[in-house]
């Protein structure tokens, strides 16, 4: 028999292509056999567009190692754009999948573009300033998008920042974006399976660009900027490149976020900085850095308050414990040694036992 | 005319900010951390008050003191249990996400206790609106509280910081954890000490959040608690004259831009000038420049 | 031509004169000591030479060719490569990553040739891999190739962050005291390998170091430095028993 021998990456990106096609699968045989909760049902999609807003961003504060608290804002941009799209050619291009398809694209090409247009000035900040001024432009593009009015008609577009009568439609308008209110009636072109394909490309984007030249370019800026400048690499260059392909992940994230509501507002909730924040959660709870953490973080994280709904309004109280509690075990420097003491007294002492008499 | 009142209210407003962000950038100064659950502490010395001044019927001034005391417990507890054991973690965002599930924990605490509904608030100050100019422009008691409170806590703090053994202790450990250390200083003790002030400021940044807009809920806090922040950041985060400085900026932006552009951008243009700030000054109106040695 | 040349180079931290007055000319292939007291501001010169700082007067010429005030990365690929005193290696990264980031620029392929896996990619990253390995062999590090970077024994890492800067495939190597931390028989290995390094790749090599071991068993020239001014300059022997350069080492 032939043997393979992968690298150590390899073989650990193919654990993570595994665990996703294996957890899908059984997700999708739950929903062909009915065997799933209505409940369960509508988280489907959202824990797809989370996974992928999980492992984007993880691209930036893992590979990149630059804080970014926005990256609800890029998704929030993927969503509008997409959905404002597929609403105006919901009669125009009438085969849905390919409508979608270009929605994505679309969605993902406008969240990316603002990635570029935002990182260039601020990529030179550092830590603390970095984060607090991608928060803030996440924080407007969101105050943006509520106060903006498009409408469309047979003299083309119209945009207004106050309200939908300044549009100035004629008699055959209609108002696609209404501020606050956002854009209803968008088709509903998301479902599972597209959910799971956009983590595999999401996956096959972020994985494969890590291992390669530009992969290591990044991270080597991660590790040490001042070392990496002295051996010719383009900082300015690879900072933007990694921030703006996590932007129109997130983007991309975002379209498919968008074609399972049929009202798409941008509240606090969804596109404030309380959802990067969640993001940034799962990105840290799954490790820094780690793409297969970012994947099981944000499923379990965004199962865990659903399977606690009993205890009702304690969950999220439980939530937040459990997060706390997460945290210093994984990361007090204390509670590591305790860890590793604990490993070498008891959990290995049998585990070699146990091994040696497999020998035997 | 307008302006002059509309500035008066920018005052006021900022005037919160700065004491909310003050105990901001002291935190920041002593652990560099973001204290996410800063706002919130702020939101449970609203609750405080609340409970104290319409079940108990205790006193406003001894109510204000009474969430004074325990926001300071609250504090210095969150430190201790939730931010201690990562002080030497691999990484900061360790305890950063810690302060969020701290944040949840306060917000989701107080929906539980209180319900999502807003608590109408009666206010703290007793003092009587002042008319100036035949009545073309009205400050209420609120107002007049608020700034002078602002005023008397940042000269305070600074006269601490400068003056005390405490304070200088805190600038010490602030500049240098290690070296503080073997000069003696009790470096536990000064980040609890900076944990209580921080808290303390926050509660009564609470009672006069909460007595100038006077609905209160579980996240009366949060975005107060972040445009303080943003306020910290814009005046130099670390520094206290900054602090001062960037939230009485930010409120009078924020009022500005709400009487005259838009009030659903108002916040939009509170950021935007942040960014532009720190695009110019990247470490804020205030801000030391840090330079990596090679 | 002097390989590299500076003639008056000077810079000024808010009105103290770290360096003043700087000349020196190093011919190709020559491995040149650059010595002095702490704080004398040797790293300083440095980093004027890879453009960390922008000098405030002078001009440094790179076999031939003017490099002032150009950018580090610039300054890299004209052909200067250098170490650091503290190390500074990428520590996540493995051994052999450490070494393929300094190959960045030689070997190229585009972003979604990666991605995309395509055939360019796995032949350059084949020839990476190669070249890598070659580099890493001449400091005994092939065996480590896997290893994190940050769990390598210190002298290693100061001999990866050697290797590192030799992947870049510079003119000139400065090593900023490459033997600092390491015993005697690190020390006298390493001198091994800079001699090996030089003869093997015709490398011009400028080095700071406080080990006056291994400063006068390879440098051919030195340059003393003090209070940021030269204090001696010239062949190595002559400049060691120079009165002046002996009282600004052991005081009078």
């Amino acid at each position: 028999m032939k043997k393979f021998n992968f690298s150590r990456a390899t073989k650990d990106n193919l654990w993570t292509y595994g665990i996703v096609l294996i957890v899908s699968l059984i997700t999708g045989f739950l929903l062909m056999t009915g065997n799933m909760s209505s409940l369960m049902k509508g988280l489907l999609v959202p824990i797809c567009s989370y996974v992928i807003l999980a492992v984007s961003l993880n691209l930036t504060v893992g590979i990149l190692g630059e804080l970014s608290l926005g990256h609800a804002g890029f998704m929030c941009v993927g969503a509008f754009t997409s959905a404002f799209f597929s609403k105006i050619t919901q009669n125009i291009i009438t085969v849905d999948a390919l409508r979608f398809v270009i929605a994505i694209i679309i969605g993902a090409a406008f969240a990316g573009l603002m990635g570029i247009l935002i990182g260039m000035p601020v990529l030179r900040l550092k830590g603390d300033y970095l984060a607090i001024v991608t928060l803030a432009f996440g924080e407007i593009i969101k105050n943006v998008i509520n106060v903006l009015y498009i409408g469309i008609d047979s003299r083309g577009l119209h945009f207004s920042m106050k309200d939908t009568l300044s549009l100035g439609l004629e008699e055959d308008g209609e108002v696609i974006v209404k501020g606050a209110q956002g854009i209803t009636g968008t088709p509903q072109d998301s479902n599972f399976f597209v959910g799971v394909i956009l983590i595999f490309i999401t996956l096959f984007i972020v994985l494969n660009l890590i291992n390669s030249r530009d992969g290591r370019a990044i991270m080597a800026i991660r590790d040490n900027l001042i070392a990496a400048e002295s051996v010719g690499i383009n900082i300015t260059k690879y900072k933007l490149m990694a921030f703006s392909i996590s932007a129109a992940l997130a983007g991309a994230a975002g379209v498919l976020y968008a074609h399972n509501l049929n009202s798409l507002m941008a509240t606090p909730k969804n596109f404030g900085y309380n959802m990067s924040i969640m993001i940034l959660v799962y990105v840290v709870l799954g490790g820094i850095g780690n793409i297969k953490g970012s994947v099981i973080a944000a499923v379990l994280l965004t199962i865990l308050p659903e399977m606690l709904r009993g205890m009702n309004n304690y969950r999220m109280l439980i939530y937040a414990i459990v997060l706390i509690v997460i945290m210093l075990f994984n990361w007090s420097p204390k509670c590591l040694e305790w860890r590793d003491i604990f490993m070498e007294k008891y959990i290995r002492p049998r585990f070699n036992k146990r091994v040696s008499k497999e020998v035997e | 005319m307008d302006f002059l009142a509309y500035l008066i209210n920018g005052l006021s407003l900022g005037s919160i900010y700065a004491i909310i962000a003050l105990g901001y950038t002291m935190v920041y100064g002593i652990a560099k951390m973001l204290n996410f659950a800063h706002g919130d502490v702020i939101m449970v010395g609203g609750y405080v008050i609340f409970v104290a001044v319409s079940n108990m019927g205790l006193p406003p001034v001894l109510s204000v003191i009474l969430a004074m005391v325990l926001c300071t417990i609250l504090g210095i507890t969150i430190e201790k249990i939730a931010y201690k054991p990562l002080r030497n973690a691999a990484s900061s965002l360790a305890v950063l996400i810690t302060a969020i599930g701290v944040s949840y924990f306060l917000q989701n605490a107080a929906l539980l206790i209180f319900g999502s509904n807003p608590k109408t608030f009666t206010s703290v100050v007793s003092l009587q609106t002042i008319k100036l100019f035949d009545g073309r422009i009205t400050i209420s008691g609120e107002t007049i509280v608020t700034i002078i409170s602002c005023i008397i806590i940042m000269a305070g703090l600074i006269l601490f910081i400068n003056k005390t053994k405490a304070g200088q202790a805190m600038l010490a450990v602030s500049e240098d954890k290690g070296a503080a250390q073997l000069m003696g200083i009790n470096v536990n003790a000064t980040i609890s000490l900076t944990f209580a002030i921080g808290s303390a400021l926050a509660a009564i940044a609470g009672a006069l959040l909460c007595s100038a807009y006077p609905q209160l809920t579980p996240y009366t806090g949060s975005m107060p608690g972040i445009k303080a922040f943003v306020a910290a950041v814009f005046g130099g985060i670390g520094s206290i004259p900054g602090a001062f400085i960037g939230g009485i900026i930010l409120g009078i932006i924020e009022i500005l831009s709400k009487a005259y552009i838009s009030s659903k951008l108002s916040d939009a243009i509170v950021f935007a000038v942040l960014i532009i700030v720190l695009l110019v000054k990247p470490t804020g109106i205030l801000g030391k420049k840090i330079q990596e040695k090679v | 031509m002097a390989l590299l040349e500076t003639k008056n180079l000077a810079i000024s931290f808010g009105g103290l004169r770290a360096v003043d007055g700087f000349n020196i000319k190093i011919e190709q292939g020559q491995l040149y000591g650059l010595i002095g007291p702490n704080g004398a501001g040797k790293t300083t010169i440095f980093n004027l030479l890879t453009g960390v700082y922008k000098p405030s007067e002078g001009k440094i010429f790179l076999d031939g060719e003017d490099i002032t005030g150009k950018k580090t990365i610039d300054i890299n690929k004209a052909g200067v490569a250098r170490t650091f005193q503290n190390i500074r290696l990428f520590k996540k990264l493995s051994v052999k990553d450490n070494v393929k980031v300094g190959l960045h620029n030689s070997y190229h392929y585009s972003t979604l040739c990666g991605i995309f896996r395509l055939p360019k990619y796995r032949k350059v990253e084949a020839e990476m891999n190669e070249k890598a390995m070659e580099l890493l062999k001449v400091f005994d590090l092939d065996k480590d190739a896997e290893t994190t970077a940050e769990n390598l024994p210190y002298g290693k890492q100061r001999k990866l962050e050697i290797a590192r800067a030799l992947a870049t495939n510079p003119k000139l190597l400065l090593l900023d005291e490459p033997a600092a931390g390491m015993n005697p028989n690190e020390t006298m290995e390493l001198m091994n390998t800079i001699r090996f390094v030089r003869d093997k790749f015709q490398m011009t090599i400028l080095l700071i170091e406080h080990d006056m071991k291994l400063v006068s068993g390879i440098c051919e020239e030195l340059t003393v430095l003090n209070f940021g001014k030269v204090l001696a300059q010239g062949k190595t022997s002559d400049v060691l028993n120079d009165p002046e350069v002996i009282k600004a080492y052991l005081g009078e």
